[in-house]
């Protein structure tokens, strides 16, 4: 398959806010359920080997007339939660049959109980994690959290969902992990090659399809970009922060690349980077699962750091690794996570004389012009006068 | 010369309203010595606070809010937001946050002019609000040295305490909150001392409920929204536990019980209010930089609010709930995780019809705080809920807490007055 066509067909499920594909899932077999997750992180493997679907719900994106969903939420909310309103009351999300809420922010977490108030007949919950990361305290918290989902799963879905199951899904999540890894890696090597504009589509390929398609889907992509004959351009390298929760708008990722620089490390969808090592598949898997959550998985502005010379490590690890000449803070407007964690990167940055640009947008934003003229400015600056 | 004797141009004053300034003056000149004479000093947040436990380890204890709201009533909180947002805090974020930082820019004078002493603790009680996470975090940049201890709570999402929520919490503070306490105060923990503390505590929260639920009277003998933020003063800072606070519960109770006898309205910064004409229910925290002038915009119509959801964002006692001191840390682990903002949506929608019932109101009013996504997210929703349940008008009004550029008086004003009108009007068809 060409790259055009697996690009195509990732916008066209981008561009999809009916969830077609959802649906055409489940009508092949009587039963099946999807279950809808929100940002940042839910465990998938549990949704997948319960036999239902993981669906990510990452808001309605630029090209969804947001009508009912500005009625809910006062001009100061972010967009995200009003465009995931727009989509659950206009039936489009009729087709997931439950919704989980992660413990992201106080806007995200309250969502879970508008949910609950719009849509009684929905399994909805709240999905809890530790901020804690001591294996006998937090850990057992989030123990006991992973199987009372398997309990509200197994209800929903009328069935047990056995060890083994667990076991095989978190394989075939292990799967779809290393493949991300392998992208990544390739477009820190060529990332004139693989577009940054093309891997958020792949990505968001990924809240919607079944894992082991996805995966298909990847290695597919990176067979065929590599035999792709794309103009290497003198762009900086630079990381992208602040995009994990509320989408932003394609032509700003188009944008940052069209002003000269390309994005060698990113902030998306992170579920699908969120553990950062293979999940073992022998021995207890909820215990498995659990471990790799507190002690090999990412960091982000919705995670207690519990120390001060940790703080802001990630990024400058992140720059380091690929290699990056300096990092684009790209926040959603009214993102209290994203926003108030910015300025303590800044000090870790600084520290490591790191350059930084920084810009606010929203899912629905439509001028690109001042985004642009900024990042080209970036670029420039580190092109002329980084050593 | 005590409080009272200094001033003679203030307001009518009651002795409970004298007895809480002096205890805030006193605590604030605690706080300015403490470093100096060696008494460590733990800052910490109002909702899911540990006094009791704190007090054990003879902590003076700080409350960034606190001292953000004061600062704002005093008009200081203005230039402080804007010293953060200078060096590059975000327009979008909690101004508390921001009011907080901004005091340490500019010398870190407290609200009544006494230097704020450096922590030994950021107690991180992560109750109801995710903000307090960053914030502490933002806190710990400027005394890297200082130890944070995290004690998180889970939220309430599915309406009640689970057996996993209460465990994760005592567990916290078994094996990580009391022995870090123990560490940076260097005094061994005492159970029993625990258990005195939450004596006191269950003592004032028996009379706080008490003048509460007076507001029921009519006409109501509280304003329990601005009259009420000054009732929760002490119990949801730093003193609770303390026997200053149970004298002044016991205290404030005398004088309410002597206004319901005498079928009293409220005290205003004007004087008691004449005439009770509407029965509110306010949903929200109030804002803090033009208190006296939005209070006024009630009273000067005859409106009391009757019951408020803000005087329990440090406490939900109304319920039932007293600390215990038979299982003192399980009791503190369900004060937490009870806390308002703790509580889901459908939850917190329940609390407001009941007291829209309880308290005979004549509608629900939200005061939607820009900068609280905590208790803002969702209001809207609530709002419909509570007007198609009670059949009773609701209204809607938007200003921040600390930040004076969010609080547009005459935008407030106009709506209040039109739905005081509203509610006169559908009484009047009902007549």
């Amino acid at each position: 398959m060409s790259v055009q066509k697996i690009v195509d067909r990732c916008q066209a499920l981008y561009d999809d806010l009916d969830f077609t594909v959802v649906k055409e899932w489940k009508a092949k077999e009587e039963g099946r359920k999807a279950i809808g997750y929100m940002p940042v992180y839910v465990p998938r493997e549990i949704i997948h080997a319960a036999g239902m679907l993981p669906v990510g719900v990452i808001g309605g994106g630029d090209q969804l007339e947001v009508i009912h969903g500005d009625a809910y939420y006062q001009s100061y909310i972010c967009r995200i939660p009003r465009s995931t309103i727009e989509l659950g009351v206009t039936g489009r999300l009729d087709c997931v049959d439950g919704m989980l809420f992660p413990s992201i922010c106080d806007v995200i977490r309250n969502l879970s109980g508008m949910w609950k108030l719009l849509f009684k007949d929905k399994y909805v919950r709240y999905f809890d994690a530790p901020q804690t990361y001591d294996d006998k305290i937090g850990g057992k918290f989030y123990v006991q959290e992973l199987r009372e989902l398997i309990e509200g799963l197994e209800e929903l879905g009328g069935k047990k969902i056995t060890e083994e199951a667990i076991h095989n899904s978190i394989a075939v999540y292990n799967e779809n992990r290393a493949v991300i890894e392998d992208l990544y890696a390739y477009r820190s090597k060529c990332p004139w090659k693989a577009l940054t504009s093309e891997i958020y589509l792949l990505l968001f390929a990924g809240m919607v399809l079944p894992v082991e398609e996805h995966t298909q889907l990847l290695r597919d992509y990176l067979e065929a970009v590599d035999k792709e004959d794309r103009p290497m351009r003198d762009n900086c390298r630079v990381v992208l922060n602040g995009t994990f929760c509320e989408r932003p708008p394609l032509g700003l990722i188009k944008s940052i690349e069209m002003a000269g620089c390309y994005i060698v490390d990113d902030d998306f969808m992170l579920v699908t980077r969120w553990l950062l090592e293979d999940v073992p598949t022998t021995g207890d898997p909820v215990q498995n699962l659990a471990d790799a959550f507190l002690h090999h998985s990412a960091e982000t502005a919705a995670k207690y750091v519990d120390s001060y010379e940790a703080k802001g490590q990630f990024i400058v690890e992140s720059v380091k690794k690929y290699a990056a000449e300096g990092v684009v803070f790209a926040a959603p407007s009214f993102c209290d996570p994203a926003l108030l964690d910015q300025p303590m990167l800044h000090t870790a940055l600084n520290d490591n004389n790191i350059p930084f640009t920084a810009f606010q947008y929203a899912e629905n934003s439509g001028q690109m012009q001042p985004i642009r003229e900024q990042a080209g400015t970036f670029a420039d600056s580190i092109k002329l006068w980084s050593a | 010369m005590s409080v009272k004797e200094q001033a003679s141009t203030v307001a009518e004053k009651e002795d409970s309203m004298w007895k809480q300034k002096e205890m805030i003056n006193e605590n604030y000149e605690l706080l300015s010595t403490a470093n100096e004479r060696g008494q460590k000093v733990a800052s910490t947040f109002v909702p899911g606070n540990i006094n009791e436990l704190l007090m054990c380890f003879d902590f003076a204890r700080n409350f960034p809010e606190t001292n953000a709201l004061q600062n704002a009533m005093r008009k200081k909180s203005g230039g402080m937001i804007m010293e953060a947002e200078k060096i590059g805090h975000s327009e979008d974020v909690c101004t508390y946050v921001k009011a907080d930082l901004g005091m340490m820019m500019k010398g870190n004078k407290g609200p009544t002019g006494l230097p704020m002493p450096d922590p030994d603790l950021l107690m991180l009680s992560y109750t109801g609000c995710f903000t307090f996470m960053k914030w502490f975090e933002l806190v710990r940049e400027q005394y890297p040295k200082c130890e944070t201890a995290m004690l998180h709570v889970p939220y309430q999402a599915d309406g009640n305490i689970t057996k996993n929520m209460r465990d994760y919490v005592v567990k916290q503070l078994k094996e990580d909150i009391i022995p870090t306490m123990e560490r940076v105060s260097g005094v061994k923990f005492d159970i029993d001392r625990l258990r005195e503390y939450m004596i006191q505590s269950q003592k004032a929260e028996d009379d706080l409920v008490y003048v509460l639920q007076s507001a029921k009277n009519k006409p109501s003998p509280i304003d329990a929204y601005f009259g009420g933020v000054y009732y929760i003063g002490p119990i949801f800072t730093a003193f609770r536990g303390t026997t200053a606070a149970t004298d002044y519960y016991a205290t404030l109770r005398k004088e309410i019980e002597a206004r319901v006898a005498a079928g009293l309205g409220p005290i205003t910064p004007e004087g008691v209010m004449k005439e009770e004409k509407y029965r509110i229910v306010v949903e929200g925290p109030p804002n803090w930089t033009h208190f006296r002038e939005f209070w006024k915009m009630f009273y000067d119509e005859g409106a009391v609010v009757v019951a408020s959801t803000y005087t329990k964002v440090g406490g939900v006692y109304d319920n039932g709930f007293r600390h215990d001191p038979q299982n003192p840390l399980e009791s503190l682990a369900d004060y937490c995780l009870g806390c308002y903002t703790n509580l889901n949506l459908p939850a917190r929608t329940d609390m407001l019809e009941k007291y829209v019932e309880d308290y005979q109101a004549d509608g629900l009013l939200i005061n939607s705080i820009k900068s609280c996504n905590s208790f803002s997210a969702g209001q809207l929703l609530m709002l419909r809920e509570i007007e198609q349940r009670t059949g009773k008008p609701a209204a809607f009004i938007e200003t921040d807490l600390v930040d004076p550029r969010y609080f547009s008086p005459a935008n407030v004003k106009n709506r209040l007055e039109s739905y005081f009108q509203m509610i006169s009007q559908k009484r009047d068809r009902a007549a």
